[in-house]
């Protein structure tokens, strides 16, 4: 998460304000997005490291390498399973929930 | 084939430039932009594909325009370097020079009549993109090599690099309290960063010896600028008060859910951790990384030949020019060996000179000598001892993507017989999940026995650089031969 320490913070760092703030949806819970970030960061910014269940073990999982190449971020978006939660830019109104397994229960295989 | 802007056959296309770009070049980070804009000063026409939104690559990845930072530069070092090259790109650009594909993940490309094809999946919704181009620069760059330890799974620990990607690109941090550890001179430049943007970074856990160094001491005193860079570092951390503990390692995680705590142990020459020396240091993340991979499927996949590095890992063979062994392919940058951003710069200037058929300038080569020779210092100083294998307990997960814990390996080579990643591979699926081995890769090949410096010794081939709809590959036309 990213509450700042004293007056240290990512943004006071860089310096600026986001262009827009909007909310996303996360397992049911409304999500403050700023414009431009991925759906990972803002699940960072809430304070949340997990948001997928392994396949074999049911363990939680969240983003790890934050560059698109561990896969271990994956996240069901908008209804589509298995999207890099590091890569994909979290858009206004995005409905984010936790995935389980494949992602592909409602296939029934 | 849909069509798309960068699509030879596009009548945009063929309207804005010529259908075949003397050099495409594979990546925007430090090596391909310097190598793009470069080229293009000398005539060439280039296109420069980058699977990420905006050129930087990784290192000099900045937030995305919508979250506003005035002062994207107070992450970063060495940022004058960047800026003027980009203000190129775009001058280049606007001039028609250079064709700039941004989100144009390249998956492979192949020879194409005296020629090269590259194949590339782009943007959100994911096009099937083709362009041909006379001669390929790939600068693809590397990621971070994982050594595991029990916990390593559990949500908060993340990638060193990946915690500096996510407060470079996304202005946040993984948690308040996180302790820094592998190996590496990026522990140091991730440790700095957290610290500066808030977080309380109670150690830097360094496996190696910085001492280790001093052996290497005409490679160190020839680059008085990297030495005054790590002085950099080290004061700020002081500044903020972090610790570094050479010769330690995290040897567990603990938590339940996400991290806790880490064990932090002293360990021998050889990296083995010495019993009872361990510690526990609560936290609520942990950054970690034991240095970089060079990242080569897509040459790899077309023969180009490879050679080891001192730190352990693979990478490409390249000529003074920047060849790599199959005419007509150029690489520049982290893929030729681990050297950072000054030396991918450099390379990528290099490279350019020797695809426009121009003499090298002779500061330039000795820049890279010099450079090449720190990086060779590095690599030796932080190559992973043997003995980190000691902190694996049977259960700890080697394989993230399909849960193969380091037991099973084990049982793999003591019982059945494997002597190589790929047998482990073949009787644990280790390394066939999501990542295809991105992340255990190297603990695989540990396990096994394998030694990279061995000869012979070849990288994982991948014959996909990144995941492809299975519509792109059944709308590829019949390869003639």
């Amino acid at each position: 998460m990213s509450r700042p320490t004293g007056d240290r913070s990512p943004r006071a760092l860089v310096g600026g304000a986001p262009r827009a703030t909007y909310v996303l949806r996360f397992d049911g819970r409304g999500l403050t997005a700023e414009s431009g970030q991925s759906i990972a960061a803002v699940l960072w910014n809430a304070g949340i490291l997990a948001w997928r269940t392994t396949r074999e073990g049911g363990a939680p999982r969240g983003a790890f390498c934050g560059i698109g190449s561990c896969y271990d971020c994956l996240v069901t978006v908008n209804g589509r399973p298995n999207q890099r939660a590091c890569l994909v830019p979290a858009r206004a109104g995005d409905t984010v929930t936790t995935q389980e397994g494949t992602g592909r229960a409602d296939l029934a295989v | 084939m849909p069509t798309s802007p960068s699509d030879p056959s596009s009548p945009e296309r063929a309207v804005s430039g010529p259908a075949v770009p003397d050099l495409a070049v594979v990546g925007a980070g430090p090596a391909g932009l310097a190598a793009a804009v470069t080229a293009a000063r000398l005539g060439l026409r280039v296109a420069l594909l980058d699977a990420g939104e905006r050129p930087g690559g990784q290192f000099y990845r900045r937030p995305a325009p919508g979250l506003g930072a005035e002062r994207p530069e107070a992450l970063h070092h060495q940022w004058a370097a960047f800026a003027t090259r980009e203000a190129a790109l775009r001058a280049h650009e606007s001039a028609g020079r250079i064709t700039y594909l941004p989100a144009h993940h390249v998956w492979t490309v192949v020879p194409d009549g005296g020629r090269w094809t590259l194949h590339a999946v782009a943007g959100p919704e994911e096009r099937s993109v083709t362009l041909r181009a006379s001669s390929v620069l790939l600068a693809t760059g590397a990621y971070e090599r994982q050594l595991p330890f029990p916990g390593w799974t559990l949500p908060g620990v993340v990638g060193a690099g990946g915690a500096q990607a996510m407060l470079k690109g996304g202005l946040v941090l993984p948690g308040k309290r996180v302790v820094v550890a592998g190996s590496g001179p990026l522990l140091l430049a991730v440790a700095g960063s957290l610290a500066a943007a808030g977080a309380t970074v109670p150690a830097v856990v360094e496996a190696a010896s910085y001492t280790a160094y001093a052996g290497r001491l005409p490679a160190l005193l020839r680059n008085p600028g990297k030495l005054a860079e790590g002085a950099a570092y080290g004061s700020a951390l002081l500044r903020h008060g972090v610790r570094l503990l050479t010769r330690h390692a995290v040897t567990e995680a603990h938590g339940r859910g996400r991290v806790e705590a880490v064990t932090v142990a002293r360990l021998d020459g050889d990296w083995r951790p010495l019993p009872g020396t361990g510690r526990r240091i609560p936290c609520d993340a942990v950054a970690v990384g034991h240095g970089l991979v060079p990242q080569l499927e897509l040459a790899t996949a077309l023969g180009c030949a490879t050679r080891p590095g001192a730190d352990g890992t693979v990478a490409l063979e390249l000529d003074a020019g920047q060849r790599t062994s199959v005419p007509g392919i150029w690489s520049a940058g982290e893929t030729g060996g681990i050297g950072g951003a000054e030396l991918a710069l450099t390379e990528g200037e290099l490279a350019a000179f020797s695809l426009a058929g121009r003499p090298a300038p002779a500061a330039l080569v000795r820049r890279r000598a010099r450079l090449r020779a720190f990086a060779g210092a590095m690599a030796a100083a932080h190559r992973p001892g043997e003995g980190w294998t000691g902190w694996l307990r049977e259960d700890t997960d080697v394989c993230r993507c399909e849960e193969v814990p380091a037991g099973r390996i084990r049982q793999a080579t003591r019982d059945l017989g494997a002597r190589d990643a790929r047998t482990v591979k073949l009787l644990t699926r280790a390394g066939m999940g999501w990542c295809q081995g991105r992340m255990c890769g190297p603990a695989v090949a540990a396990l096994a026995g394998e030694t990279s410096s061995a000869a012979g010794a070849a990288p994982d081939r991948r014959p996909l650089s990144c995941p492809v709809p299975l519509r792109h590959l059944a709308e590829l036309p019949q390869d003639p031969h």
